[in-house]
């Protein structure tokens, strides 16, 4: 943490303000002086990026609010109405949607980020806690925003996904038909669905905004992970928050915001899916349901199994084990740059993820059920098997004595020239204190 | 006073402490009745209870057609079924179906699936069932000429590959039960009320 505050009030209304509400001291502490690891790399950029995403989904919401109409009969209409009246609509609207894709692919970099370097591994227990609660949450909210347009997939999705809480009737008969028909409020998908689906799903991201203050919170207790793993052991290896990590954060987002505004203006259907331009009929179900790409590798994980229940348990289930790997992983060492073994089995989850979103989208058939089975036998075993074992069995390669060590190390290793040479003799970075 | 003084001295349990735990008990009783009607809310309204029953004119399906009708904002299929379905149907054992109940809102719970479960008696060529496929609620493919009726010619689910019978029986794939039988009862020979 950040130690003694450093806030030095400097005008009398800063010293009036500070006596009263010390808000500008603990923004100062927080985001400016904030001691950060100087080696965090562009992975570390994903944090800023998520909370730029979480605000472009409030703000575009907010305005797509003002013209949408949460009726079984009008919404549909109200959508088209938002494309081709609303001033803006059809910019607000696809940036909205497409958001939705931005913040999970930028959320999964952020997950993966932090199992590769043991992110979660004590003491920010809680920190990758709150963070599995935001994953869950934006889940929810993603899926409720999707059934908002009532198109045939809208429609489709709500019916599928809603109906996975029918498998409770395997536990005790007239239980899961009871949920399922409290959370429709009716027989069937309809009108009090839609209408209760909006008011959540402009309640949930609200409820993010919360849980991202104690996420943030959390992380500023232990202060940032980094490449190393190593914990910061003198003054010397941090770095102010501002403006080192500022303008790190806002380059990478930058780039972030290329790829954002390109699949905006350029390729704004191509992440959803065509039959949600049909209106919803609840008399035809579409012939191949999908979810949104972000969805899939769970979806697959669902339809591996062949009994509804454990299926909606192991998608569940899929979900849900994050949250006890901080005591899974039995590692000494944190980052996955200094564990030989783990490091394969790492990237063969980020394969089996890939994979997984791969069969998601193809029919529930033939090779691709039994595939669809194989990875996620060991999208479980990754967590299950190989986080405990491989924790036990390896031995790390040799690490820096800190993070000092492997700075100098690397400038060492990247320069014959005249100034790597120079700045092995001293931290090569800019910022002298 | 001093009886006071005696009982705090003999007995460990105050009568502070009685106050607290019964207002304790009484504020979780009062937020519990609070909380139901907010999650009750929630559960299918006046409107959607009220929902009468129908009637159906079964005299223009020809056998072999089936037809859909909406009730209670569920989609009905109604089969006309023709002899060799009727008989493929019969020559399943119960004990060789993934669901052996019958799953008949006529008939008690326990009824096993056998055909004549699944339809009503004396009017075996009628199949009425809801037509919702019981693993996440799709609507099955084979009401209609062209459709895929799945490998035992019944329906078939195409969302994650569920096959029927011509009975409505579950017989391969994820789904749990067999299709549901509504509420029915036959008026004349050719007209039936749903609900």
């Amino acid at each position: 943490m950040a130690g003694k505050s450093t806030y030095k009030p400097s005008t009398g209304i800063e010293r009036w303000f500070d006596e009263r509400l010390p808000v500008i001291r603990v923004m100062h502490d927080q985001f400016v002086e904030f001691p950060t690891p100087r080696n965090l790399n562009y992975w570390w950029t994903f944090g800023g990026i998520l909370m730029f995403c979480l605000f472009v989904q409030l703000v575009t919401g907010i305005v797509l609010a003002m013209h949408y109409a949460p009726n079984e009969n009008l919404a549909f209409d109200s959508i088209e109405h938002i494309m081709r009246n609303v001033n803006w609509g059809w910019l607000m609207r696809y940036t909205h949607a497409v958001g939705g894709s931005m913040f999970f692919l930028a959320v999964y970099i952020h997950i993966l980020r932090g199992l590769y370097y043991g992110s979660y591994k004590a003491p920010r227990e809680i920190l990758w806690i709150l963070g599995v609660i935001i994953f869950m949450m934006m889940i929810a909210t993603a899926f409720m925003g999707y059934s908002l347009p009532w198109g045939q997939m809208s429609f489709w999705a709500v019916t599928v996904i809603t109906n996975l809480f029918g498998s409770f009737d395997a536990l005790v008969p007239g239980l899961g038909t009871a949920i399922v028909e409290w959370v429709w409020g009716g027989f069937a998908v309809g009108n009090p669905t839609l209408n209760r689906l909006f008011s959540l799903h402009y309640l949930f991201p609200f409820m993010i905004v919360g849980v991202v203050l104690l996420h943030i919170w959390a992380l500023h207790i232990p202060g940032n992970n980094n490449p190393t793993g190593i914990e910061i052991k003198a003054k010397k290896e941090a770095l102010s928050f501002h403006p080192y990590y500022t303008v790190k954060d806002a380059f990478a987002l930058s780039v972030f915001a290329i790829l954002f505004a390109g699949f905006v203006f350029y390729a704004p259907n191509v992440l959803g899916h065509a039959d949600n331009y049909v209106p919803a009929d609840p008399l035809v179900t579409p012939a191949h349901i999908v979810p949104e790409w972000y969805f899939l590798p769970f979806y697959a994980i669902l339809r591996a199994i062949p009994s509804k229940l454990f299926g909606v348990i192991a998608m569940f289930g899929s979900i849900l084990v994050l949250v006890i790997v901080p005591w899974l992983d039995t590692s000494r060492v944190r980052s996955a740059s200094y564990r030989p073994i783990y490091k394969w089995f790492f990237w063969s989850f980020v394969v089996t993820g890939i994979a997984l979103g791969y069969l998601g989208a193809m029919p529930p058939e033939g090779w691709y059920l039994i595939f669809g089975r194989a990875f996620t036998l060991y999208y479980f075993a990754f967590f299950l098997i190989v986080m405990p074992l491989v924790g036990l069995i390896e031995t790390p390669t040799k690490m820096p004595g800190s993070i000092t060590e492997d700075v100098l190390e690397r400038s060492k290793g990247a320069a014959p020239t005249a100034e790597g040479a120079a700045a092995s003799g001293a931290p090569a970075a800019p910022e002298k204190r | 006073m001093a009886d006071t003084v005696d009982r705090l001295d003999s007995d460990p349990t105050t009568r502070r402490d009685f106050m607290t735990v019964w207002a304790g008990v009484f504020a979780a009783v009062g937020a519990g009745a609070l909380l139901w009607p907010l999650i009750d809310q929630m559960n299918p309204d006046a409107s959607a209870l009220s929902l009468a029953s129908i009637e159906v004119d079964l005299s223009p399906i020809e056998v072999g057609q089936a037809i859909t009708v909406m009730w209670r904002g569920k989609p009905v299929f109604i089969r006309h079924r023709t002899a060799e379905e009727i008989d493929g149907a019969k020559n399943v054992p119960v004990s060789a179906l993934p669901d052996p109940l019958a799953r008949n809102e006529n008939l008690p719970e326990d009824a096993p699936a056998i055909d004549l479960n699944r339809a009503s008696e004396g009017h075996e060529n009628w199949l009425v069932m809801i037509g919702i496929c019981t693993h996440l609620g799709c609507i099955p493919k084979g009401q209609r000429a062209g459709d895929l009726k799945g490998e035992f010619e019944g329906w078939f689910c195409p969302c994650h590959g569920s096959h029927y019978d011509t009975a409505g029986r579950i017989r391969k794939g994820p789904a749990p039960r067999n299709l549901e039988v509504p509420p029915y009862s036959f008026l004349t020979d050719s007209k039936i009320q749903i609900g």
